[in-house]
């Protein structure tokens, strides 16, 4: 059993978006093309609004993923869980469907008695260590948000610390909206290491709308391109991997 | 954090409550908390008359994952590495299946509690005796991940060091599941977050600067020169500034050959410090104190033989006045 690479969306954002399409619709589209949308909300001293809160969660309950407001202060460690915990929960996923086709329906892994579930957990987890994993970060770079970069530029810089221990291969890229022309700009390429971020993230200048609906869209429409290009380098090296083996 | 909230609720269990495994139909009654952590809620309970620590969380991924790690610790050697596992089970609590698994339960104090009550003169024992578990436990390929204080208890009365919490326990040559940032490498630019052994020696240094700096600190700028400077700070520390310096760096690769310059850098300052205080006698606290006590006893003999003297004279003399 093989869940493929992951792929993610993690949305940085401090508040309700107020220009386009509906976000929560873009990212029960991107769970529909097995994309996950994660979101996370960074409050400084200022609290987000009931409004605000509720698209947190509607954004990550509709994109199959994990939602978290937090402080400033504690960015780099949440950043990291909800990454994680959204793999484990896809993988999770990937598991029990194939439980339920096992042992019939409506069982998962809940249902097994604790020491099966371990077995099943241990799998879980090495999956989750060896999974190839792609993250697109979408960062909300309106007004509001302007003290708060300097963390999260730190954040992204500590993920991918943290996900370039696993053993499996990643691929990151960041994307900031509002963008200069655009609803969306991409920052940086996909790569499997963010350290060219600290460069690009000290020009980003602030201001504007919050198009998150039409980011996330754009985004998707980039997980699309890069995948028609890299299926063909992948099986490339598929087929050079079968040839030395 | 957030997320707790709705956990707290879903596993409080009130002193008194009966959880009873719906699996193996044990019944545990809590006696009460003992502390809650980002993946569950650890009580103090009773079953047939033993004293057991029992975890309810909301997340069977986090549970089964402890017990995988608990399970495989007690198959290589039990006790020294983390609190013996006794049960897997669930419990149907209002309509909610939460799974609780159950295991030893480790009586004492937390590491900062314990140097607070016993004083810091413990610390160099302490951190010895953490190397060798930790030993052991890389040994069986498990790298601890999550090491801080808090997750460290000296077990009463034989004050040995336990590792408890083992949610962030790692396989070695995986990626650290767990971290808390004053202990991780990664946080201070010094290193991967790879489960390695080194992993785990970075954040034994940390906790021994952490005895004498209590209250932590955040980084400034550059991390090693601020824990440079840390430790050139305390003169407990100083005293084992190259070996904790090595370990920051991630520069020994077993915790063995860590303990044993630790050992001989203690061995050191011990003989050092004895040739140099027998003259003066100022820094061991202890003696002093019983030194100042004996005098205060024998001065209080000396007064008292002073006064007994004075009345036996004032008397004779008053005896021989009234004659």
């Amino acid at each position: 059993m093989n869940p493929g690479t992951l792929k993610q969306i993690l949305l940085i954002t401090d508040g309700c978006s107020n220009h386009g399409e509906d976000p929560s619709a873009m990212a029960a589209f991107a769970r529909e093309q097995g994309i996950t949308v994660n979101v996370i909300g960074v409050m400084e001293q200022d609290v987000i609004d009931q409004k605000g809160m509720q698209e947190i969660q509607s954004i990550a309950q509709t994109g199959g993923g994990v939602s978290q407001v937090v402080y400033t202060s504690q960015l780099s460690q949440t950043v990291q869980m909800v990454t994680r915990k959204a793999m484990t929960q896809t993988i999770q996923g990937v598991v029990n469907k194939e439980l339920q086709q096992i042992l019939g329906r409506s069982k998962t892994m809940d249902d097994l008695p604790p020491e099966k579930r371990g077995e099943v957990v241990e799998v879980v987890e090495e999956l989750g260590e060896t999974a190839g994993l792609e993250v697109l970060v979408l960062v909300d770079t309106s007004a509001s948000m302007t003290h708060k970069l300097p963390t999260v530029k730190e954040a992204l810089l500590d993920l991918s610390l943290s996900l370039n221990a696993r053993i499996g291969e990643n691929k990151f890229s960041v994307f900031v909206f509002p963008g200069k022309k655009s609803d969306v700009e991409k920052l940086l390429d996909w790569t499997p290491n963010l350290e060219a971020l600290t460069k690009v993230f000290s020009k980003l200048s602030t201001g504007g709308m919050t198009p998150t609906g039409p980011a996330l869209r754009e985004a998707l429409s980039y997980f699309k391109k890069k995948r028609s290009l890299r299926s063909l380098l992948s099986n490339d090296d598929e087929q050079f991997f079968e040839e030395s083996v | 954090m957030m997320m707790n909230n709705s956990l707290r609720n879903q596993c409080k269990a009130r002193p008194g409550t009966v959880i009873k495994g719906k699996w193996y139909k044990n019944e545990y009654k809590v006696i009460k908390e003992l502390g809650f952590g980002a993946n569950g809620i650890v009580y103090l309970a009773e079953c047939q008359g033993r004293e057991v620590a029992l975890k309810v969380s909301d997340n069977s991924m986090s549970i089964s994952s402890e017990m995988n790690i608990l399970k495989s610790f007690t198959k290589v050697q039990g006790s020294a590495l983390g609190p013996s596992l006794l049960s897997v089970d669930d419990w149907v609590n209002q309509g909610v299946t939460l799974p609780f698994y159950v295991m030893e339960y480790i009586k004492g104090e937390s590491y900062l509690d314990f140097l607070k009550y016993k004083g810091t003169s413990w610390a160099i024992v302490l951190i010895l005796q953490l190397l060798k578990n930790l030993s052991l436990l890389h040994q069986s390929g498990w790298v601890f991940g999550d090491l801080k204080p808090e997750n460290l208890i000296i077990s009463s009365p034989s004050c040995q060091v336990r590792c408890v919490d083992v949610g962030g326990t790692t396989l070695v040559g995986r990626s650290i599941k767990e971290f808390t940032e004053f202990f991780d490498r990664g946080y201070w630019g010094l290193g991967s977050r790879k489960a390695e052994p080194s992993y785990d020696l970075f954040a034994v240094a940390m906790i021994f600067l952490n005895s004498y700096y209590p209250n932590r600190f955040t980084k400034k700028s550059e991390g090693y020169s601020q824990l440079s400077q840390a430790i050139k700070g305390k003169k407990e520390l100083k005293m084992y500034e190259p070996v904790l310096e090595k370990a920051l760096l991630g520069k020994y690769s077993t915790a063995d050959e860590m303990r044993k310059e630790l050992m001989a850098a203690a061995n050191l300052n011990m003989d050092s410090s004895r040739q140099k205080q027998a003259p003066s006698r100022t820094s061991y606290q202890t003696p002093t104190r019983k030194r100042k006590k004996g005098k205060t006893k024998g001065g209080l003999l000396e007064s008292m033989l002073l006064v007994v003297l004075i009345s036996i004279v004032y008397m004779v003399y008053i005896y021989t006045k009234l004659l």
